[in-house]
C-alpha cells in the first residue's frame, strides 16, 4: 500500500460560492459529457458562470469570453485548492464528470453544509475530499471571506481545519479518507471477495431464478 | 419490524467489508452512451470482462437526435462528437456481447422507460445505472439507484455495489386528488415541502391510499423525482396493479412467473416497521404545481405569485434573487403572467403512454398559441411511439401544431439538437429546472403533461379545468 503523503494536508486560499443547491449541471454542463475521456475537464468547470458565451466541447478557454467577475477567474482564487459553498452542493445528476472537472481544475477539497449523495460518493473515488460542516461553521467561514482572503489548512489524518488560531474538526468515515490517502482501488478490494460473490450468486440463481432469465 | 428497503437490502447483501461498507449484489444494470465509455475503458485496461453478461441492458438515449425518420443509424448522427459516443456504445456492446437496443431498434428509448416496458425491471431486483433517475424503477418494488461512472465499472467487473446503508423515510400520500392533478404535481408538491435536500441520506418509500389508487406509470413519475428531493432511492411496494403490469410485459414462462409472483407478494414493509422519518401529506388540497425558479424546490400552485426577496428569510434571499434574475422575472409577477416560447412533453419523468394520453386530451381539436414558437412531443420509447400512433395521438398533436418526434431524452437536458435558445421560456414535463439545463440561458418551468399541453394551447399557465 503506497501512501500519498502529499495528500495529507490540503492548504491555501479558499475560493467561495455563496449559494445553496449548486447542482452538477452547474459544475459541468451536459455539453461536455459528450467526451469519452476521464480527464481534461478543467476548462469547463462552472462553464455557465465562468464565461459569457456558450461553449462547446473542444473549444479552449482562450477562445471564450471570460467573465472577470467570477471568482475562479480571479487571482489568487484561480489557483485555489479549496472551495467553500453552502447547502446541498453537487445535487442533481449522477455525472462523475462534475468531480473530474473540480479535480482537473485543481480543487482538492469542497467544504459545504451538505452534499448530494451521489456526488459525495463519486468524490472519494477521485481523490476529492468533500467536508461537511455545521451551518454555523459555514457562516463563520463565509464571514472570514467577507473580511479578507481566507487561508485554511486541512489535515486529513487529524480531520481538522486550521483557520488562523481556530481549529474546526470535521467527521468523515475513516475508510473514505484512506481511499484518498492511499488511492485504493475499489475493484481490487471487491474482487478479494470473489468466492463470496460467486457463492451468493449461485444460491440466488436457484432461489430466485427469474432474476437470471 | 422491517421496511421494504431493509428487506431488499438484506436479500442482496453479499458480505460486509473491513471498511464497514457492504457488498450488495446487483441484479440488473442499465447502460447508456454518456456515462459508460470511461467505465468500459477502465474494464479493458484492467483486462476484465462483465461479470454476468445478461444482467446488462444498453440503449443510447441522451445524445440521439429525435428527427431520425427511417434508415437512420449511429453513423447518421451529424453532431460528430455525439456520434462518437453512440458509436462507442455500439462498439463496447459488440465487443463484450452486451444486449443493446440500438438506435435502429424499434425498442430503443429512454433507459428508464424501456427497462420496465420490456420486462427487464421486475419487483425485488436491485437495479443500477449511471443515471440519477434510476430511482424510477423503484416504482415496481425494486431497490434502484443512480451511480457514477467508477461504480458503473465496478458493477460491470464485480456484479456488486460497495455501499453503506441508507436511512428509511416513509412518505404517505393520503386522500383523493382533483381531476386535473397528476402524480407529477404530487411529487413537485413534496419537493416544495421537504426541499431538494430533504431526502438526502434516505431511501424514501411512498405509500398511502393515493399511491394505491394510481397506475404503475404514475408511480414511476413519483419515484423518478425522488432524486430531486435528494433521495437516490425511491420505492413503492408491489401490489396487484404492479403484478398485472409486470405480467403484461414479462418474457418469463408461466411457471417461473407464478413462482416469482408468490415472492413479490411478500415485498412490503411490515406493519410495525421502523422508519427514521415519516411524513403524511393530504393530497386532496393539492393544486397543479409549476416551478418558477432554478431548483425543483422553487414550486408554486399554478395561480400563485412568484416570491420576491421581501417575502423570505435572510438565509434564502440570495437564492431567490439569483433565481429571479436568471429566470427573467421582474417586479411582482404571477406564474400566470409569464409568456412562454416553447413546450416540451417528454423525458424519463413524463413520456409514457398515459402522459401522452393526458396531454392529447387537452390538445384535441385546438391549436397552439401564437406565442409558442415550438411545441414538441418526444415519446419515451419506440414502443410508446408505436402505441400512441395506433391510438391516433400523433395526429391529435400534429393537428394542433405540435411536432411529433422520435424517442430520446431530448430537451430534458439538451445534449442533442433539441435545446432552448438564450432567454427562451419553456413549459416542460421534465425533472430539472437548473440553469442552462435545456440550453444555454434557457428558462425552464417544470409541470405535468396536462399543464404543459394547456400552456401550449393557452400560451400561458392557467386553470386547466
Amino acid at each position: 500500500m503506497k501512501s500519498n503523503s502529499e495528500g495529507l494536508i490540503i492548504d491555501g486560499m479558499v475560493a467561495y460560492l455563496d449559494r445553496d443547491n449548486i447542482d452538477t449541471d452547474q459544475i459541468i454542463p451536459t455539453e461536455y459529457l459528450k467526451s469519452i475521456k476521464k480527464f481534461g475537464y478543467e476548462d469547463y468547470l462552472f462553464d455557465g458562470w465562468r464565461y459569457k458565451d456558450d461553449g462547446k466541447l473542444g473549444v479552449t478557454k482562450e477562445e471564450r469570453i471570460i467573465d472577470e467577475n467570477f471568482i475562479l477567474n480571479q487571482e489568487p482564487y484561480n489557483k485555489s485548492k479549496i472551495l467553500l459553498s453552502r447547502d446541498n452542493f453537487g445535487c442533481g445528476s449522477s455525472r462523475e464528470h462534475a468531480v473530474w472537472a473540480l479535480r482537473d481544475f485543481g480543487i482538492k477539497a469542497v467544504i459545504a453544509s451538505s452534499f448530494g449523495d451521489i456526488f459525495y460518493n463519486n468524490s472519494f473515488k477521485n481523490g476529492l475530499l468533500p467536508i461537511k460542516l455545521d451551518k454555523t461553521e459555514i457562516d463563520f467561514l463565509f464571514k472570514q471571506t467577507h473580511q479578507d482572503t481566507l487561508e485554511l489548512s486541512i489535515d486529513l489524518q487529524k480531520k481538522e481545519i486550521k483557520v488562523g488560531d481556530k481549529i474546526i474538526f470535521f467527521s468523515v468515515e475513516q475508510h473514505l479518507v484512506d481511499r484518498i490517502i492511499y488511492g485504493l482501488d475499489d475493484i481490487d478490494i471487491t474482487l478479494k471477495e470473489k468466492n463470496k460473490i460467486l457463492n451468493f450468486e449461485k444460491a440466488r440463481a436457484i432461489e430466485k431464478p427469474w432474476v437470471f432469465k | 419490524m422491517k421496511t421494504l428497503y431493509d428487506k431488499l437490502w438484506e436479500e442482496h447483501h453479499v458480505t460486509q467489508l473491513d471498511s464497514g461498507e457492504s457488498l450488495l449484489y446487483i441484479d440488473r444494470h442499465y447502460l447508456h452512451e454518456v456515462t459508460s465509455p470511461q467505465a468500459f475503458e477502465g474494464l479493458i485496461k484492467k483486462n476484465l470482462k462483465p461479470w454476468r453478461l445478461n444482467a446488462n441492458i444498453a440503449t443510447p438515449d441522451h445524445n440521439v437526435p429525435t428527427t431520425r425518420g427511417n434508415n437512420f443509424n449511429s453513423e447518421s448522427i451529424t453532431d460528430e462528437i455525439s456520434k462518437i459516443q453512440v458509436v462507442e456504445l455500439d462498439k463496447n456492446c459488440n465487443k463484450f456481447g452486451i444486449k443493446q437496443f440500438d438506435i435502429e431498434s424499434n425498442k430503443q428509448g429512454i433507459v428508464h422507460v424501456i427497462g420496465p416496458e420490456l420486462g427487464f425491471t421486475i419487483p425485488g431486483m436491485t437495479i443500477v445505472c449511471g443515471d440519477s433517475h434510476t430511482s424510477t424503477h423503484g416504482a415496481l418494488g425494486c431497490l434502484a439507484m443512480g451511480i457514477g461512472t467508477s461504480e458503473v465499472e465496478h458493477v460491470l467487473a464485480t456484479q456488486c455495489l460497495k455501499v453503506s446503508k441508507l436511512k428509511n423515510m416513509n412518505v404517505r400520500f393520503e386522500g383523493e386528488v382533483d381531476r386535473h392533478v397528476s402524480s407529477k404535481d404530487i411529487v413537485l408538491y413534496l419537493i416544495r415541502q421537504i426541499g431538494t435536500a430533504g431526502g438526502t441520506g434516505y431511501a424514501i418509500e411512498f405509500s398511502g391510499s393515493y399511491i394505491s389508487s394510481i397506475s404503475v406509470e404514475g408511480r414511476m413519475t413519483i419515484c423518478n423525482m425522488a432524486i430531486e428531493a435528494g433521495a437516490k432511492v425511491g420505492l413503492i411496494a408491489p401490489d396487484k396493479k404492479t403484478i398485472e403490469y409486470v405480467k403484461s410485459k414479462s418474457f418469463l414462462d408461466a411457471d417461473t412467473f407464478s413462482q416469482a409472483k408468490e415472492y413479490w407478494k411478500t415485498l412490503k414493509s411490515d406493519d410495525d416497521a421502523k422508519f427514521d422519518k415519516e411524513i403524511t401529506i393530504d393530497v386532496s388540497k393539492i393544486k397543479p404545481q409549476v416551478t418558477w425558479g432554478t431548483s425543483p424546490e422553487m414550486v408554486l400552485n399554478y395561480d400563485e405569485s412568484i416570491p420576491t426577496v421581501f417575502d423570505t428569510t435572510d438565509e434564502n434571499k440570495k437564492n431567490i434573487e439569483l433565481a429571479r434574475d436568471y429566470m427573467g422575472i421582474e417586479d411582482e409577477t404571477k406564474l400566470s403572467d409569464l409568456t412562454f416560447d416553447k413546450v416540451f412533453i417528454g423525458s424519463c419523468t413524463n413520456s409514457r403512454i398515459e402522459d401522452l394520453r393526458q396531454a392529447a386530451e387537452i390538445v384535441k381539436g385546438k391549436t397552439i398559441a401564437s406565442n409558442i414558437s415550438e411545441a414538441i412531443v418526444v415519446p419515451g420509447s419506440g414502443l410508446v411511439k408505436e402505441q400512441a400512433e395506433n391510438e391516433g395521438l400523433d395526429k391529435v398533436f400534429t393537428d394542433a401544431g405540435f411536432i411529433w418526434r422520435d424517442p430520446g431524452c431530448s430537451m430534458c437536458l439538451g445534449m442533442n439538437p433539441d435545446q432552448l435558445k438564450p432567454y427562451e421560456r419553456c413549459a416542460s414535463t421534465s425533472n430539472r429546472n437548473f440553469e442552462g439545463r435545456q440550453g444555454y440561458l434557457g428558462r425552464t418551468h417544470l409541470m405535468s403533461p396536462l399543464m404543459a399541453a394547456y400552456t401550449a394551447i393557452n400560451g400561458t399557465i392557467g386553470d386547466p379545468s
